[in-house]
């Protein structure tokens, strides 16, 4: 028994032993793996440049006065704001470490980061957020900005790091309008805004400070090492101004610049070559914008709403995305970005279909009595124009297939191109058309009530269609108040929903957003906002660095 | 002499005066509106937003109180500030100014430097296969659009051959550059540039130079110096040369006012921050104080050209100095 129990004591002891060798080994496996990971993966590398190419100037880097898109690129390095969107575009805190809402959407209290410097290395507390919304409803500042923020109640500051905001009612978009860059209250306190160094060498609390402005020549910032999350990578950020798309892309060919957008031709043939194999890496990646035919529906031509579905039916919106995209473009059916939350899948596009068309047309008056092959009604040949902004090609390009198309269900399309800022107030602001070709850039937060609310008819605004429907007007209301993404959506797939079977707009696509990148970057990780969201976690391996000249602070 | 002067200086003003009233009017008559503020069409900048930002730029007053108020401040000698960035429009106009000048100066100088000698030689060889030649390929280089030819040379020289850069002024480090360095890396950048811009003017200096040099190569006094027995570079190039440079020195003089004009295709292609593209932008976005003061300033180079070359004409013609 002695020798069975011996035995067993041995058994257990060598079973013991095996299950720690077991271990041991797994352990030991782990840690030579993580070794080699770590050791086929260096370091990331600090240094080098980043080069864009930017097709025009940036006019001042105030950022609550920026409205240009150059402008607000730069301004997007330099400064924070309470929140932003994370790479799969839902809003997380930035200067803010968090936040609260209360009383039923009425009241958001922000938590702010105590760790974050401005660059001259004062801190940043709540009175720079004070100071950035005074400024915003300050109605001496020439801001653009200054709607969302006066529906703000009562702004507190209820310590250094706390912030009480109440608004005169729950306004959801209000949250994302947080993200509106902070500035530093003990630079510009006593400042003219219109006249401040300020416009020029901007202090914020971003990755990266100024370094220097040529005007129309480059803007250069270089990284911050005291950023709050961490320091970024790349040591320089410079932005050239580049106003030729042509001498773009001859740039990219000898790597004068690292990135630029791309047109599809570019994207699928003039970069198809082994030297842009081999240098660069292309993204294709969505955007957050779409092109539409809007009909003035106060025309009695497009009132009925059987005519607007009518010439949905009658356009190939693939075809249209295959000759001027070259495929490169979604469809969509409403007023959405695809593959947003907000963007209703089930509303499935009505497949193109011209006979289908042509009895609509039919029932709503229109038929060819005389056999000329245009459509008329009370002796009037059906024939509309569409009017666009001069400078776009792809518009043009657009309107020309949208004519082709309609002429074979025997409606006669006039194209008509104008100077943009006539396009606007002659036309657009005094709803001086018939149809119109345009398209909109959106805001990451859907709400679109300017676009479509029934209120916002007036010359100058932005439903210049002057749709209106009380069912979406009220459902716009009611979106607008609720905070909770899962709630939210069921408003807008319904106004998706309604929008999509009057027919206000002729939705055609959403272009892909194109882009190309020299290959020496790395950490990019392509998510639904792009690929520049984490632009400080980009690095350069240290002998493929092109900039190496040291960069001084 | 100095009452002919004062008159003539006495009737600037008016001119001035009247330059500016019909261009600060026929730039309103444009139609639209200063489109600074709403270059994207984007949806978070609401109408009352816009009229206000309107009226705090004073585009709400009525247009003859907009010209006194302008006109107010240009007594001062202020342009006032640019609709589009707030900045001073003067400070605007003299960050463009070097540049847009050094490559006008730089490419005339180039330009008289290969269009002279050029013209001299193809009159000296007139009607011979040099001459032929080079009247075909001017023709060819005065019919090509500037840019197309830029474009060409950009992509042979920066991406086949890989000698000169692109674009842009100086290299992304030229401030770390020694002087040398600097001088070197200024040219190679200016090159394109500058031969680009020369050419376009290259045909038509040369030809004028040409038939100059030919009309006065059949002048009696040339048989007088060749008789005289001078050597043939003598004959050309002293007494010939002097007499059939005058007219290409008024080209010169001429093109003075020019030397601050920029060229927005050409400034675009080299992505150079000239003052073309600055003027070119602020029509697009109905900058109007910025616009007034590109017409003021073109009004006032040209006026002053005209009075110089008049008071020329008075000094080396006493019927024009007496004649009321």
């Amino acid at each position: 028994m002695a020798l069975g129990l011996k035995q067993e004591s041995y058994h257990t002891y060598r079973q013991g032993n095996i299950v720690w060798l077991k271990v041991f080994i797994e352990r030991l496996s782990l840690l030579v793996i993580a070794f080699f990971v770590y050791a086929s993966a260096p370091a990331q590398d600090y240094g080098d440049a980043y080069v864009s190419g930017s097709i025009a100037d940036a006019r001042t880097l105030i950022p609550i006065l920026a409205s240009d898109s150059a402008s607000s690129e730069i301004c997007s390095m330099i400064f924070n704001g309470l929140v932003k969107y994370d790479k799969d575009v839902s809003l997380v805190g930035d200067l803010a470490q968090s936040w609260e809402i209360q009383n039923e959407g009425l009241t958001i209290i922000f938590h702010l980061r105590k760790n974050v410097s401005w660059h001259d290395g004062r801190p940043f507390t709540a009175r720079d957020v004070e100071f950035t919304y005074m400024k915003l409803i300050d109605p001496g500042i020439k801001t653009p900005y200054s709607g969302d923020f006066e529906r703000v109640q009562s702004f507190t500051v209820i310590d250094d790091y706390t912030i009480k905001v109440t608004y005169k009612e729950p306004f959801a978009p209000g949250l994302s309008s947080w993200g509106m860059p902070i500035m530093p209250r003990h630079i510009l306190e006593n400042q003219d805004f219109s006249n401040t160094p300020f416009s020029r060498h901007p202090v914020g609390t971003g990755p990266y400070c100024i370094k220097s402005w040529k005007s129309q020549e480059k803007i250069e910032l270089v990284s911050y090492r005291e950023y709050f999350e961490k320091r970024p990578y790349i040591d320089r950020y410079i932005s050239r101004v580049i106003p030729d798309e042509a001498t773009t892309f001859l740039e990219l060919q000898t790597q004068g610049i690292d990135s630029s957008s791309l047109t599809p031709l570019q994207y699928l043939r003039q970069t198809d070559t082994p030297f842009f194999r081999k240098h660069y890496r292309k993204f294709n990646l969505p955007n957050f914008s779409y092109i539409y035919l809007g009909y003035n529906l106060s025309n009695p031509k497009f009132s009925d709403k059987r005519v607007r579905q009518a010439l949905n039916y009658a356009v190939n919106k693939k075809e249209v995305i295959d000759m001027v995209l070259l495929g490169l473009g979604r469809p969509l059916t409403g007023p959405f970005i695809p593959g947003s939350w907000a963007y209703n899948p089930l509303v499935i596009e009505d497949s193109f279909d011209q006979k289908k068309a042509r009895e609509l047309l039919k029932d709503a008056g229109w038929v060819d009595n005389n056999a000329d092959g245009w459509l008329e009604k009370e002796g009037k040949i059906f024939e509309f124009t569409i009017i666009t902004n001069q400078g776009n090609l792809e518009r043009i390009k657009v309107a020309e297939i949208i004519q082709r198309q309609l002429e074979s269900v025997g409606v006669k399309v006039k194209i008509k191109v104008v100077e943009w800022s006539v396009f606007l107030t002659e036309f657009i602001n005094k709803k001086n058309f018939e149809s119109v070709l345009l398209g909109w850039s959106l805001s990451r937060d859907p709400d679109n009530f300017d676009i479509f609310h029934s209120s916002k008819t007036r010359e100058g605004e932005f439903n210049f269609v002057g749709y209106r429907n009380p069912q979406v007007d009220d459902l716009l209301v009611e979106a607008r108040r609720v905070f909770d993404q899962e709630k939210r959506k069921v408003y807008y797939h319904k106004i998706h929903q309604l929008i999509y079977d009057d027919q206000p707009y002729m939705f055609l696509y959403a272009p892909d957003n194109l882009t190309i990148l020299q290959a020496r970057f790395k950490g990019i990780k392509p998510a639904p906002l792009g690929i520049g969201y984490n632009f400080i976690d980009w690095w350069v391996e240290k002998k493929e660095q092109r900039y190496n000249r040291i960069s001084s602070q | 002499m100095a009452g002919y002067i004062g008159r003539r200086l006495l009737g600037l003003v008016p001119l001035l005066l009247g330059i500016t009233l019909l261009s600060f009017f026929m730039i309103h008559l444009a139609p639209g509106k200063p489109t600074v503020l709403q270059d994207s069409m984007n949806p978070k900048i609401s109408l009352d937003v816009r009229n206000r930002l309107e009226k705090l730029y004073g585009l709400d007053k009525s247009l003859p109180a907009q010209y006194f108020l302008w006109m107010q401040r240009l007594l001062k000698l202020d342009f006032g500030r640019s609709l589009g960035d707030d900045r001073l429009v003067m400070e605007k106009i003299m960050e463009r100014m070097p540049v847009t000048l050094s490559i006008n100066i730089l490419s005339m100088v180039v330009l008289f430097l290969i269009a002279i000698p050029l013209g001299i030689q193809c009159a000296v060889k007139e009607g011979t296969f040099f001459d032929h030649a080079w009247t075909i390929l001017l023709f060819l280089l005065f019919a090509a659009p500037t840019f197309w030819l830029a474009l060409l040379l950009m992509q042979f020289f920066g991406i086949t051959l890989g000698w000169l850069p692109i674009s842009a002024l100086k290299s992304l480090d030229y401030e770390y550059f020694t002087w040398w360095q600097k001088i070197g890396d200024l040219a190679r950048h200016l090159f394109l540039p500058i031969l680009v811009s020369a050419f376009g003017s290259l045909a038509g200096v040369s030809r004028y130079m040409r038939s100059n040099m030919i009309e006065t190569l059949q002048q009696p006094y040339m048989y007088t110096a060749r008789a005289k027995g001078l050597p043939e570079q003598t004959v050309i190039y002293k007494h010939a040369l002097r007499n059939a440079i005058l007219p290409i020195v008024t080209i010169i003089g001429l093109s003075i006012p020019g030397l601050l004009g920029g060229s927005v295709i050409f400034e675009s292609i080299f992505a150079l921050p000239g003052i073309g593209r600055l003027f070119y932008e602020a029509v697009m976005m109905r900058d109007y104080p910025l616009i007034m003061a590109e017409v003021v300033i073109g009004a006032v180079l040209t006026m002053t050209g005209n009075l110089i070359a008049d008071i020329a004409y008075a000094y080396v013609d006493p019927r024009i100095r007496y004649k009321k």
